[in-house]
């Protein structure tokens, strides 16, 4: 356990800001399921019994009929604004006092760095490169992340769950949610940062970043598994085995879409157009894990081979 | 005679004057005792209420109005529902990442003042920055860590907004503009990274911008990309770096994106932004819990018809 290599990396200060999430986004996760939960047991009990839902004020907050509904900003909210400008003040000032911002040396092209990272919230991106060739992992699939992210609001046919915390109402897509950001993304920047040392290899926690560490990784593609040498037989294959996968891939979708009554009541609310571009970013996102997986558990590098790109 | 008379009148005229004088003295002294009165009372000066306005007493017309005739204040409503203050709820993070935006604008032009985007002076304004400019290091090091910060910050708003479904009707433009400015503000920071023009920087830009070679279409190395002519010298990472290497005019493209282009944009985008979160019905909550047997049936296009009362 080279435990001074592992300092070395959670220490260098254009890192802290990722040994921050590590707390952040588990505390912050905590803190919105955990409201999520004690409405979820309000919306039970209301549904339950629905004298009570007439006339209950339907939050988890106190409340009382003779307080007013709404408060003065001045001072009210003005103060929380205030102080939370001086916190976060003085917390920035405490870290520029105590860390400095890193300076290298001279830009030298000559000079390659090795490991060259990019900035830390990139290194989900540069994670990807590992799986996919630079015009899907630099450019396609990060136009895709943003589309998707943008496109979320015309695909969410579901009316409830606007303006409170709850799992209950919205599972399918907070699930989706979550696992593309805590899971994919977060985690990706944590393997980006923590676990990939010299030439992008894969180094465990507390291991020493060897630089002359050799790998013999022998990847193949999925065409030379079934002996298609020819060009034309790898496009072809290629093209119907990710035919294939969106096919499948958007069964499955549709499965989980119309998996139980409340599924599907949203699922004939949704145009068709709503449907298909959720299924395509669903399809599409799930690509990344798959070829996580095959590339671990079978050392598959590409899945379709054309003469002008790879996937 | 003539003389003493003379002497006379001249005394006499002089007490008479001295008389004037004192009581002119004397008024003016009251006068401005008088007024000083009315000094006490200082938000009824022409002073203060040619500044503020309005009066600013603890009246809850006051207390409106203070929020409304203030320019940097008039974003907010007059009154809030009691439990959108609340921390648990909004988690602030969207205030925090405008404040940083502050934080960053205020120290970030204080820098320009030391910097050059000049290969070679970069590099020697930076050390210089950090051994001789009095607060230089921490100038430097505030806006690298705000920076850093305000990508944290508006990811958890994000989060927070996605989990409260906040981006659903009718604030779903919104989200989008949200989700534009977490692009830019990551781009904002991307593009500062370069500046320092250390090797840090250097190859973060040359390893990112190498992506842009693999372009579908626009890179000289993506697909169908050669087919259409791209080459080192005209494709799309030709013009992000204003060369096919990232040298001295990538420097200055980095530079005035970082300081001119980004900033003006994501102000823009910032202003609708805050302009929709009133005029969507300010802050979605928290509101009270909806029950699935209340859902209604859905309409589509019903917003856009037109009615029959409308008169269209």
């Amino acid at each position: 356990m080279d435990w001074q290599q592992l300092w070395q990396i959670a220490s260098t200060p254009d890192n802290i800001p990722i040994v921050a999430l590590l707390f952040l986004i588990p505390f912050y996760t905590w803190y919105a399921f955990r409201q999520a939960r004690a409405n979820d047991r309000l919306i039970g009990a209301l549904e339950g019994n629905p004298e009570l839902a007439k006339t209950h004020h339907r939050k988890t907050l106190p409340f009382k009929p003779e307080w007013p509904r709404e408060v003065h900003v001045w001072p009210y909210l003005l103060r929380i604004e205030f102080l939370a400008a001086i916190i976060v003040t003085v917390v920035l000032m405490i870290w520029s006092i105590t860390l400095n911002a890193p300076l290298e040396e001279p830009a030298n092209p000559n000079f390659t760095m090795n490991p060259a990272k990019a900035p830390w919230y990139f290194l989900g991106l540069q994670e990807m490169l590992v799986y996919f060739d630079p015009w899907m992992a630099g450019v396609v699939l990060p136009s895709l992340i943003l589309v998707g992210l943008a496109a979320i609001p015309y695909m969410d046919e579901n009316p409830l769950g606007a303006g409170y915390y709850t799992l209950k109402q919205r599972k399918w897509s907070i699930g989706a949610f979550c696992f593309g950001f805590l899971v994919l993304w977060l985690i990706m920047i944590f393997i980006g940062t923590f676990i990939r040392g010299p030439g992008w290899m894969w180094f465990w926690p507390g291991q020493t970043w060897d630089h002359s560490r050799v790998v013999f990784e022998v990847n193949r593609d999925l065409p030379d598994f079934l002996l298609i040498t020819s060009a034309w037989g790898k496009g072809i294959f290629g093209a119907i085995v990710m035919g294939v996968y969106y096919g499948l891939a958007g069964l499955l979708v549709h499965k989980v879409v119309t998996l139980n009554d409340f599924n599907r009541k949203i699922f004939k609310r949704m145009s068709v157009l709503q449907y298909l571009t959720l299924q395509f970013f669903l399809i599409t996102m799930m690509l990344l894990p798959l070829k996580i997986f095959i590339r671990h558990a079978f050392r598959i590098k590409y899945i379709w081979i054309t003469p002008w790109f790879n996937i | 005679m003539a003389d003493e008379n003379g002497n006379n009148k001249g005394q006499k005229g002089l007490t008479s004057v001295l008389d004037k004088v004192k009581e002119d003295t004397r008024a003016l002294k009251d006068k401005a005792a008088e007024e000083f009165k009315t000094y006490k009372d200082f938000d009824r000066t022409q002073l203060f209420k040619s500044v503020f306005r309005v009066k600013h007493d603890d009246t809850p017309r006051g207390r409106a109005l203070g929020i409304l005739t203030n320019v940097f204040l008039h974003l907010h409503p007059a009154k809030i529902n009691r439990d959108a203050v609340r921390y648990s709820y909004t988690w602030g993070m969207g205030g925090i990442s405008f404040y940083l935006f502050i934080v960053l604008t205020f120290t970030g032009v204080l820098l320009m003042f030391y910097y050059h985007p000049t290969k070679g002076q970069a590099f020697r304004d930076i050390l210089y920055l950090e051994a001789d400019v009095p607060f230089g290091m921490l100038l430097r090091n505030m806006h690298r860590w705000a920076a850093h910060l305000m990508v944290i910050t508006v990811w958890l708003h994000m989060f927070r907004v996605f989990l409260t479904g906040s981006y659903k009707k009718p604030r779903e433009f919104n989200w989008v503009v949200g989700v534009v400015l977490m692009l830019l503000t990551l781009l904002l920071s991307f593009t500062g990274y370069l500046l320092p023009d250390d090797q840090l920087g250097f190859w973060a830009v040359t390893v990112g911008t190498g992506m842009a070679r693999a372009t579908p279409l626009l890179g000289n190395e993506g697909p169908f990309g050669p087919q259409l002519g791209m080459n080192p010298f005209n494709d799309i990472r030709f013009a992000l770096l204003g060369g096919s290497i990232v040298d001295a005019n990538a420097l200055l493209r980095s530079y005035i994106w970082h300081c001119i282009g980004i900033p003006i944009l994501i102000s823009i985008f910032m202003a609708v932004h805050f302009w929709r979160v009133r005029k969507d019905g300010g802050i979605s909550g928290p509101a009270p819990v909806m029950l699935e047997s209340e859902i209604k049936e859905l309409k589509r296009g019903a917003v856009a018809a037109p009615t029959k009362a409308g008169g269209h």
